[in-house]
């Protein structure tokens, strides 16, 4: 076995890191010095200003992400980017690193002062890390501030501090209903029937009667089905000023309700625990339940790992808590965002604004993500009809669910404490909940408690 | 004019000397220097910085020091799981991994056994797989749809399936499982070269005297063995108290359900590295030094390896 002292061990990985950070800062300085060279002969030859534009040479500018889509989505956009500006074009660099191994280069990155990107994908759980301490990131008011009210607010509040924005999201996460067409016709049920919760329960105990199998499931060591519920409601897990809020009582009736389903057997607990596992795309796949509700960034999960569902489902607001109610819930989310090591900051500023903020760059972000982009005027574009993967294995309507619940989605609060209430929730009190069938009431008080202690 | 020539020639040949003398007393420094830099930058740089950071709240452009602050957050809940969880995996690993290898070891190097070499390697190439795919290739046979592969080992004996990492034992039966399949060869291998070095005419008056097989094994083999046994379990306990990967990976990547799988290392990348606390981490991390320490050293002091040789 390994006989190393472990802080050895993690002390000198984290020397590495810096190490290896220095050679990227190196190429950075590099990149700034080819482009003040290039200042240089373009006054020296140019005739006139104008006239410069077109023999610039490319700025070199980094991205880190964790998802191979993004990077080839900033690289499309670097390439439009490069056709719209001929006056200032772009070479980017992007790469794709593993997501826990990303956060962790690029925090530590910051701390130490040098080998960080210009550009990075920062997954919103991991976004209170990013704002410890005095901020390292480059504050983005100025491309955000005009654009507004074009866009779902929500999603840059999520990444912002003391007023200041850091980060621009892929999309709403607007959450949806999946519905298995086959199995509800097997029972007869009406999915546009379904519009409140407790019509959940009743159609619900129609379908298992029917057909033997659950109508929903829920996440059994997971966030994505007790966050959205109650986001709906109104409330959250930590409240604006970043207090715990895990046991408020509305909380605890949702969380009530959800195991008197799972009781009945109308709803069943994922296999692996979670919506986004190996086995629970398999139980899908295999028509294992008539529906989930999911963000809409999960789309992608049944086009490209539960194919065999193809044609078969159909995506439908959520059912709300009472007449009138929300049907929607703003879940997960990446922002883009620039760091205070860049050299090109107006640059990267520009061309981030072109990719996440412009009309066509959020109408790349449907066709190339399937995502549901924050610029809400593009959900009614004609582009989002058109025929993708997305559109043949769900049908045209997609967008047209969207709309319907455009105003229906509340913020959510991401706070310092963040981090910490996410694995509370996820990995004590939810297992407690769904698995060993606890009192819901008493396991949110005594997760709200270590919270609170902790705090 | 001669007794100047004889002086200048004298001071070169001390001169010489005295460089063959300095070569002498640097050669040996210039030889081990490698090592010490690498000592130096890779391993006491960081573990003073490391001392340093656990008394401060590291943050971007505002580290300060708050004495025992973090040392005092330690005396929590998870902290204690995570002890528990290292405590009962070493516990566990050390029981199964010292006997089992010894045993394999000495049916392996019997002349008897055919295809002993065949054996040998089988058993020793799970060492040289990396633990991450060694982990997501047991998650998933630890998983809990009914035809995943140890649910149906399960079935054929009539055993309902299980949900094998939701639950706190069988999560650690299926740990200590991945560590025995990766780690019985290696221990073997020490095993073996040290049977190798037992002197074969001890046996052969052993039989002359009388003993069979198992007299000769538990009189001779077993306290010939004792220094290599020392040497196993040391690096064993270290292990148990280092390890992260197979945790980490056994339940993806994701935090595992109440704790079961919680580690000590795994509670350093949590805090320093998830919540982004590195002081608080760095304190874990003095503190499993420790730790490791003490045990180890009680195991040395118990095994009498600090006592003079009779």
């Amino acid at each position: 076995m390994r006989n190393k002292s472990v802080p050895m061990a993690l002390s000198a990985v984290l020397l590495m890191l810096t190490l290896a950070g220095c050679g990227n800062s190196n190429g950075n300085n590099n990149a700034g010095k080819e482009e003040n060279a290039q200042g240089q002969t373009t006054t020296n030859t140019g005739t006139n200003q104008t006239g410069t534009s077109s023999t610039a040479e490319p700025v070199k500018l980094t991205l880190w992400t964790f998802v191979e889509q993004h990077q080839k989505f900033y690289e499309s956009m670097a390439e439009m980017w490069n056709q719209k500006h001929p006056e200032e074009p772009i070479e980017l660099e992007a790469t794709t690193i593993p997501y826990d191994d990303m956060h962790t280069k690029l925090l530590l990155a910051l701390q130490s002062g040098s080998g960080a990107p210009d550009l990075a994908d920062v997954e919103q759980s991991k976004f209170p890390n990013f704002v410890k301490g005095k901020p390292q990131l480059v504050e983005l008011n100025d491309i955000i501030e005009p654009e507004l009210p074009n866009i779902v607010k929500s999603r840059v509040d999520i990444y912002s501090s003391d007023d200041k924005y850091y980060g621009i999201d892929f999309h709403v996460g607007a959450t949806v209903m999946y519905y298995n067409k086959e199995i509800l016709d097997q029972a007869g049920v009406n999915p546009d029937d379904i519009k409140l919760w407790s019509d959940v329960e009743k159609y619900g105990k129609q379908v298992l009667e029917k057909t033997g199998k659950p109508f929903i499931t829920f996440e059994g060591n997971g966030n994505w089905s007790w966050w959205p519920a109650i986001s709906q409601r109104n409330s959250d897990q930590v409240d604006q000023d970043g207090n715990p809020t895990v046991d408020a009582q509305v909380n605890i009736d949702t969380m009530n309700f959800f195991q008197k389903l799972v009781q009945e057997k109308i709803a069943a607990v994922a296999p692996g625990v979670g919506h986004d596992t190996e086995e629970y795309k398999g139980f899908m796949n295999n028509g294992g339940a008539a529906s989930v509700f999911m963000p809409f960034w999960f789309m992608g999960r049944f086009t490209d790992e539960m194919p065999d569902l193809k044609g078969k489902m159909i995506i439908r607001p959520m059912p709300a808590w009472e007449e009138g109610g929300f049907r929607s819930a703003g879940m997960g989310g990446t922002a883009t965002t620039i760091t205070n090591q860049s050299k090109h900051i107006d640059l990267a500023k520009k061309f981030t604004a072109f990719a996440k903020l412009s009309k066509e760059g959020n109408i790349e972000i449907w066709k190339q993500l399937g995502f549901d982009p924050i610029r809400t005027e593009v959900w009614s574009d004609p582009a989002m009809k058109e025929a993708n993967k997305f559109t043949a294995y769900f049908g045209d309507d997609i967008f047209d669910t969207l709309l319907e619940v455009k105003d229906e989605i509340n913020p959510v609060n991401i706070r310092e404490i963040s981090p910490k209430v996410f694995d509370v929730v996820r990995n004590d009190a939810i297992p407690q909940i769904f698995q060993q069938m606890k009192d819901p009431s008493t396991v949110l008080k005594e997760s709200q408690e270590k919270l609170v202690q902790q705090k | 004019m001669p007794t100047v020539v004889t002086d200048s020639t004298k001071n070169k040949l001390a001169g010489r000397r005295r460089s063959k003398l300095n070569m002498q007393i640097v050669a040996p420094y210039l030889f081990v220097m490698p090592f010490i830099l690498s000592f130096i930058v890779f391993f006491s740089y960081p573990l003073i910085q490391a001392m340093l950071m656990s008394f401060q709240e590291v943050l971007p452009g505002e580290t300060r020091y708050i004495g025992f602050d973090n040392y005092k957050k330690l005396w929590n809940e998870d902290f204690f799981q995570a002890l528990y969880n290292n405590t009962r995996y070493t516990f566990w690993t050390v029981v199964v991994l010292i006997p089992l290898p010894m045993a394999l070891a000495v049916f392996l190097n019997s002349k008897l056994l055919a295809g002993r070499n065949f054996f040998r390697s089988t058993l020793f190439i799970p060492a040289l797989t990396s633990v991450v795919v060694a982990g997501i290739i047991f998650r998933l046979m630890f998983g809990e749809l009914d035809n995943s592969l140890m649910n149906s080992i399960l079935h054929l004996v009539g055993i309902p399936s299980q949900k094998w990492l939701q639950s706190s034992s069988l999560s650690m039966l299926a740990l200590i499982i991945l560590a025995t399949w990766r780690w019985v060869g290696i221990n073997m291998l020490y095993y073996l070269s040290a049977l190798q070095n037992i002197p074969k005419d001890m046996y052969e008056s052993a039989s002359l005297d009388g003993a069979g097989p198992i007299r000769s094994f538990f009189s001779i083999t077993l306290p010939q063995l004792k220094p290599i046994t020392i040497y196993v379990t040391t690096i064993s306990i270290y292990g148990g108290y280092a390890m992260f990967t197979e945790s980490y990976m056994l339940w993806g990547g994701k935090a595992s359900p109440q704790g079961i799988g919680l580690t000590l290392v795994g509670y350093i990348y949590q805090q320093g590295f998830e919540y982004f606390d590195l002081g608080f981490g760095a304190a874990i991390g003095i503190t499993l030094l420790g730790i490791t320490l003490v045990v180890s050293m009680l195991q040395l002091l118990a095994s009498g390896m600090f006592k003079k040789e009779a």
